[in-house]
Parts: structure tokens; sequence; C-alpha cells
């Protein structure tokens, strides 16, 4: 029995036939396991050739691929980031497969002190999806951080659509604050570091066990989409921590949050975005909750402390091509009064990317391969107020700016280059440390 | 584009980016503007030393897991020594309990410091009724080695507690009950079981080790082998720890940091030679200024070579003056009297904006906020000085002034 896969390297499609049983028939064969492999490549389809339904996506999929041309097809918003991606997949087996890798090497250094080179594996993850039923979806997102440092099922959910307006959601899925969380995927940015107020004041990627609805309204021309979920949420890490600061990412490392609620309150998560074609894409978040455990088995312990983050983010293309992206967060965290100013009650950041393509032709034999210019300018306060003590401004922020170039053979794939500058001032103010050096890696769907 | 365009485009990019690199990447910041690094000769395996108490230090930022509090002043050492210089008032603690020499009567009520802060759960302390206090404001950690190992011999021979030569200024140094850690090394003097303190306000702590313990304790509320109990908020019921199974830092972290105390850098002076910086020199002399900001020493033997037979210039004589009664807080520690003060070494002066967010905050507890308003505040022995600090014309003060910025 024999299946065919399709498959994109670059500009070129592979279909590639499987046959369940050796088959002394089949044109090249390697015999790993019981199943049995064949590629045979063929040219890239053009516009006018009918293309297989699984990869169509790719050529139409949101902008952050830089195609550098207006898009066309359905809108594709961030929260469809999720489901699009590329996957190998056949019409005939359950489950379709894809992921992405990322690795970079890096030099850095801090007021003239560097720990030298080093190389990163930054991350590998693994899709697996699969179309339970007519309207009945499946997706996982496994990711290997840092080798095997870290190893965490970022989104494992079930998708049942009543109608477009209102499908239901449940399993761990990727809390929709913000539109990097949502639409993280490596090869999809010009930057080898991720926005630094992205996950360090949003903490993605931010994953929690849940569950809630979502559902979208559009035409031709415009969509609206919203999202609603409830979910375990955060602990009282965000403000003990090893950071010496305000830091939701911290809750992370409570391996219960999959298991168990802290302290049996759900995290609230809300979006709203709209999509006007050749305006752009604005999308407005909260999410908010206790993060910490105020009784235990009905013994007061606390008051319940709020945590609430705001997002607001919007992404464009010009029409030069240039696309325009960007994310600006607030966080308000109830912190117990007598704690140590350390520890922000206010928070907020932002960063703007701005990828102009330069050059968009066959290069080295690959078609309409872009190299990008790209700009990443981003701000982060992590202690928002002034101290009780003087009246003077809590400091403890940064500036960054961050230029690169890319190389995209495909949409798929980009090779980039970032030299990054940043100034990060101290709680008290005092003089910044200057930290620059050179990033230089690529990332790629596979 | 050419393929061979574009890979001279590449190549050019490349090679550009190589020779830019020096220009890109942030130099280190001058060596006499900076208070942390290690002293000079140290050998590879006190470096490494060194690195390990440079993490303690600067890194270690204690949580409620590992054993903050329950109640406490900061998270960290760095919190409060932001790049080894002095503190502001947000770190600034409080000493209370104690107004004469026999003794804090306030220790079973959370004396002598008062943890103002308290981990999630927990209630901060608050300032008994009726205890006197002071506040004081982190000091700078620089050149502590080298101090640390000047003899008692050589501290005594400054003293002049019936001011015998009449120059209206006395020192006396503060006899210290040693904590039953305290090994005396060779140049320590005993006197009546109580020896020479030379670190802290009052000088209170005899060695690195009995301060650095202490800090533990009292501003972070770790515990260690050296001293193995939480800090405990009298004010409520229940006294108990924070949970966290005892000691929360091993002895030898803790020996760590005393040793990367010990081996920190001294503050180099800044344009010594500049004549308006050597004038003003010589009126801080004038002045009788050096007479307890005493400007050079020289340490005898010591068990790291580096620290061995080193001539150094910190601007004190690790002595107790009486500062008159604007400076008297009504609160003491050791046999110090309420009105006395260890002289504070001068030397990173110029550099203390660097650490306190670009102002200045001086004295014990940080209320002057010049050079010249603290000069203008100091009393008792020091009058006749500070008269005739007053009495310089605005020129000559500024070179004194000036001669202080570059310490």
């Amino acid at each position: 029995m024999m299946r065919t896969l399709y498959f994109l390297i670059g500009s070129t499609l592979i279909q590639v036939a499987v046959y369940a049983q050796p088959d002394a028939a089949r044109p090249v064969s390697t015999s790993a396991t019981a199943a049995t492999v064949v590629t045979v490549t063929k040219p890239i389809p053009t516009d006018s050739t009918p293309m297989p339904k699984a990869f169509a996506d790719l050529f139409y999929r949101d902008s952050t691929l830089r195609k550098g041309k207006q898009e066309k097809g359905a809108l594709k918003i961030n929260m469809d980031a999720t489901y699009d991606r590329p996957f190998l997949t056949s019409t005939k087996a359950p489950v379709s497969i894809g992921g992405y890798l990322e690795a970079n090497t890096q030099y850095m250094q801090t007021n003239g002190k560097t720990d030298g080179l080093s190389f990163q594996a930054r991350r590998m993850t693994i899709f697996l999806a699969s179309s339970i039923n007519r309207r009945i979806k499946f997706l996982s997102e496994i990711e290997f951080e840092d080798g095997t440092k870290e190893i965490n099922i970022e989104f494992a959910a079930m998708d049942i659509e009543l109608t477009p307006l209102l499908n239901l959601r449940g399993g761990i899925i990727m809390n929709p604050i913000g539109s990097f969380n949502q639409n993280h995927d490596g090869p999809k940015w010009e930057f080898i570091d991720r926005p630094i107020s992205s996950v360090t004041i949003i903490p993605s990627t931010w994953s929690n066990v849940g569950f809630g609805l979502y559902g979208k309204k559009y035409t031709a021309n415009w969509v609206w989409a919203y999202e609603a979920y409830l979910t375990n949420g955060f602990d009282d890490q965000i403000i003990a921590n090893g950071q010496n600061r305000t830091f939701l990412p911290a809750t992370k490392a409570n391996r219960d949050r999959f298991d168990e609620s802290f302290n049996g309150v759900p995290l609230v998560t809300l979006k709203m975005a709209f999509k006007r074609r050749k305006w752009g894409e604005i999308g407005l978040s909260w999410m908010g909750g206790v993060y910490n455990k105020f009784q235990i088995d009905g013994l007061v312990l606390d008051q319940r402390r709020r945590v609430d983050v705001w997002a607001l983010d919007f992404n464009t293309t010009l029409p030069t091509g240039t696309f325009i992206n960007s994310e600006f967060v607030w966080a308000s965290i109830n912190v117990p009064a007598t704690y140590t100013q350390q520890f922000g009650r206010m928070q907020q950041g932002g960063w703007i990317d701005i990828v102009h393509p330069l050059v968009k032709k066959t290069m080295f034999g690959w078609k309409k391969a872009v190299v990008n210019a790209a700009l990443r300018v981003e701000r982060v306060d992590y202690n928002v107020g002034t101290f009780a003590e003087t009246g003077d401004p809590l400091r403890d922020d940064l500036w960054a700016i961050v230029p690169g170039l890319s190389f995209r053979p495909s949409p798929t794939t980009v090779i980039r280059g970032n030299y990054r500058y940043h100034w990060q001032t101290d709680l008290l103010g005092n003089p910044p440390a200057r930290t620059a050096g050179f990033q230089f890696g690529f990332s790629t769907y596979f | 584009m050419k393929k061979i365009t574009l890979l001279y485009l590449v190549l050019s990019v490349i090679v550009l980016v190589a020779v830019a690199c020096e220009a890109l990447l942030p130099a280190a910041p001058a060596d006499d503007a900076l208070l942390d690094g290690p002293i000079a000769e140290l050998t590879p395996e006190q470096n490494a030393l060194f690195a390990l108490g440079d993490a303690a230090f600067n890194r270690d930022i204690f949580t409620p897991a590992t054993g903050l509090g329950p109640i406490f002043v900061a998270s960290s050492c760095g919190s409060c020594h932001a790049g080894d210089g002095k503190g502001t008032p947000f770190t600034t603690l409080t000493r209370f309990g104690q107004h004469d020499d026999t003794g804090n009567r306030f220790m079973g009520q959370g004396g002598p410091q008062l943890q103002n802060r308290a981990i999630p759960g927990h209630t901060a302390e608050l300032l008994p009724a009726g205890a006197v206090f002071s506040r004081f404001t982190p000091p700078a950690n620089t050149g502590l080695g080298l101090l640390a190992a000047l003899s008692d011999e050589q501290i005594l021979a400054n003293a002049d507690p019936t001011d015998r030569d009449g120059d209206g200024i006395s020192g006396v140094p503060n006899w210290i009950h040693a904590p039953h850690y305290f090994k005396p090394q060779w140049f320590h003097k005993e006197q009546n079981d109580r020896y020479v303190g030379r670190f802290g306000k009052k000088a209170a702590a005899i060695d690195l080790l009995h301060q650095t313990v202490n800090a533990y304790k009292q501003d972070m509320g770790i515990t260690s082998e050296f001293d193995s109990e939480d800090p405990i908020n009298y004010n409520v019921s229940g006294q108990a720890g924070d949970g966290v199974d005892d000691p929360e830092v091993t002895s030898a972290k803790v020996n760590a940091v005393v040793f990367y105390l010990r081996t920190l850098k001294v503050p180099l002076q800044r344009t010594p030679a500049d004549p308006m910086v050597v004038a003003g020199k010589q009126l801080f002399i004038s002045l009788d200024c050096g007479k307890c900001h005493t400007p050079d020493w020289k340490t005898g033997q010591s068990d790291v070579a580096a620290l061995a037979n080193r001539t150094f210039s910190p601007y004190t004589d690790l002595l107790l003056h009486d500062m008159g009664a604007g400076l008297d807080d009504g609160y003491t520690e050791g046999i110090a009297k309420t009105a006395e003060w260890k002289t504070p070494a001068l030397w990173g002066l110029g550099l203390s904006q660097n650490s306190q967010g670009g102002r200045v905050f001086l004295l014990h507890d940080g209320r002057a906020h010049s050079v010249d308003e603290a000069i203008r505040l100091h009393g008792g022995e020091a009058s006749r000085s500070v008269e005739k600090y007053a009495n310089l014309a605005e020129a000559e003060r500024g070179k004194l002034l000036r001669f202080l910025d570059t310490l």
C-alpha cells in the first residue's frame, strides 16, 4: 500500500511516497522501518497550479513570514498562528507532523567583560496535529529548550467548532495575551532573541491547563475575533524568585500548575482582535487572577493578591512591503506593603519590529528568496513607581536596539544576523550596564 | 544581482562587522571609576575563591524558599551595596535598643536591628516603644581587606582618649565582646575579654567574618553555621522562623564572601597630580581633617600575600570620635558613647553617586546630600576643623572639595 505525502523544502515541493510494506516495484528504497520512504522532487507549483491544500497556507500565510507582498486569500491573524504552520500531512494519515528548530551563536560583552563565544540550540519544537473528526481538531506543541534543559508541552488542546463564531477549546492552551505568546515560532522572526517584554513581563511561552471559547466573524476585507479562557494561573514565585524583581515567568517553575491550581482561583484571559485588509491587525488582551495562596484548608493566610496583565498588539504591512509589528504590555501586581520595593507593583514594556525587504529574487537557485533589513527597539520597566523613602523614581529598566539582516531562501527558513545593544539600569538608577554583541543563527520549520 | 555581487556584499558586511567589533562592543569603564574587582596579585586559586564570593555576594538572591526572612531588610548583599558602593535610604537599616555601654536592653524585643520588611504571610517588625534608635546607611565594601590586615596595635597607637596633645581630638577604640566563632589572629589584642572593633558605623564588628555573619542574619534573615537562629518578630505571637531548614547558607559560602570582601580592590584616586587636587589635600591636612581621617597606613604580615606589607590611603583611623550633639541619635553599640562614631574611610567618596542612584547620601544615616553639607554637619571633636573650613575662601573650599571628589 502506498501513501503520498507532500513536504516543502525551500521552494521545492517534495512528494513523498510511503510504502506500508516493502515493495519491490518502488523506484528507490531505504528500509529503516517497516515503512519505507521514497522521495521524488518536482518544481514548486505556480499560483495558477492547484497545489495540495496542506501547502496552500504556506504561500498565503500571515505576513510575519515577510513575503513582501500583500496577503491573499482569507485574512489571518495572530490567533491563527497555532494552526498556521507547515505540517507534513497525508490525506489518509490520521496525524500531521511538523516543527521547527533554531540555533545560533553569539558573542556578547557587558561593560568590557565577555564570556566569549557561545553556541546555543535554543529550541526544537515538534507539532503533532490531527483532524479527529469534521470540525474537531487536536494539536500539540512539544518544545525542547536549550537541548533538553527544559521539555515542555506548550500546547495540547482539542478544538470543537460549533460555528465559526463559537469554538470550544480545552487542554493545555496558550493564554492569548499579547501577540507574541500566540505567534512565537522562531522561523517567523528576524531576531534571534525573543522580545524582552514578551518573555519577562508576559511569560511567553505561557500556557496552562484550561478551557474556553473562541471565534471569528469575517468578510473578505476584515476579520474580528475573540478568545476567552479559564485556566490555572500564577503562584507566589512571581514575587519570590531569584531575579530579585517581580518576574511573572518565575511561576513556570511550578510544574504542578498542569496538575492543580495553586490557589483554586482560575486565571481569566480575554482577547479581542480586529484586522482590516491593508490597515493591519490590532489586538487587545487581558489576563488576571489571584497569585497567592490565601488559604489552606479554609484557614485564612493572607488577603487575595491579584496579578493583572493588559496587552496591546498591532501589526501591518505597508505598501512598500515593510512589515511593522509591535506589542505593549502593562502588569499590575498586588505586592504586600511590607515586602521589599525591589519587587515592582507595576511593570510595563513593549517592542516595535520593522522589517523591510531589500532584495527579493532568485538567489543561489532559491526562487523568491528575500534579504530583509530589520530593526527592533524595545523597552522594559520592571518597577514603575517611586521610592517610599525619597520619592525618587524606581528604575530597574532597560532599553535595547537590535538592527539585523536576514536571508530567507524560503518563507519557512530564516538565516539571520543581529547586533544587539542594550542599556540596563538597576533599581537605584546607577550608571547603566551596557551590553552589546553579535548574534548569528537560523530558524527553520521542518 | 549576480551571485558574485551578493557574495562580495556578504563578505564586505562580515569584514566591516569584524573591524567594527571593537567599537561596537561596550568598553570597560576606567579602572578608577569602579569600586568592584579584585586586588592585584591574587593567585589563580585566590581568584577562583574571589569569583565564588563575588557570585554569592552579588548574585545570590534569597527568597522565602531559600531562607529569606521571615523578617528582613534586603534580599541580597548586592541590594545594599550596588557595585560594592554605598547604599541609599532604600536599604538604610535601623538599629535600636542601646543607649549606654551596659548593653542592649531590647535584645528580647528584636534588638539590635529592626527588620522592617517581611516575606509574604509574615509581619514586619515595628520599633518597640521607648527604644532609642539610629539609622545606618550601608557603607562601601572596598579595601576592607587592608583595613582588616592592620594590627590592633597600629590602631591603638592613634588613640588619645585623654587628649594628651590638647588638639581637641581624642579617638578611642570600641572594645567588643567576640562572638563564639571568632578566632583571634596574631594582630588582635584582648582586653577584658573584648577585642578592638573596626567595622560598622560604631566599630561594633571585630573582623569581616563577624560583620558578614551579622549581615546575613540581621539584614537578610539568613542563618549560617555561625549563627543558626532566624530573626524573630517579637511583635507577634508564634515567633516561628521561616520554615526553611537551618543553616540556610553553608560556612563555605560565608567564608567565600569574607574572602571576597577581603580582596576587593581599593578605590583608585583620580587625577592625584592635578595642582588643584594637590592643594586641596594640603588644605585637608592643614585643617586637621587628617587627624581622624588618617591618610596613610601600611599593613604587616598577612595570610594573603597580596595584602601583606601594602601602603594604602583609606583616610580613617578606625577609632571612635565624639561628633557632637547634632549627630547624637541617642543609640550606641559596644562601649561607644551615643555621640561617638567610627571615622568612616573616605576612599571611594567621589564615586558615591555611582552606587547611590546619581545622588549622594552621606554621614551615618545619609542625611547629608553633598560633601560640603557632610563637613558642615560635623561637630564635637571636629568643631575646630569645621570652623576653619567655613572660614576658607570659596576657591579654597573648592580645592578641598575637589580633592575629596578624587578619592
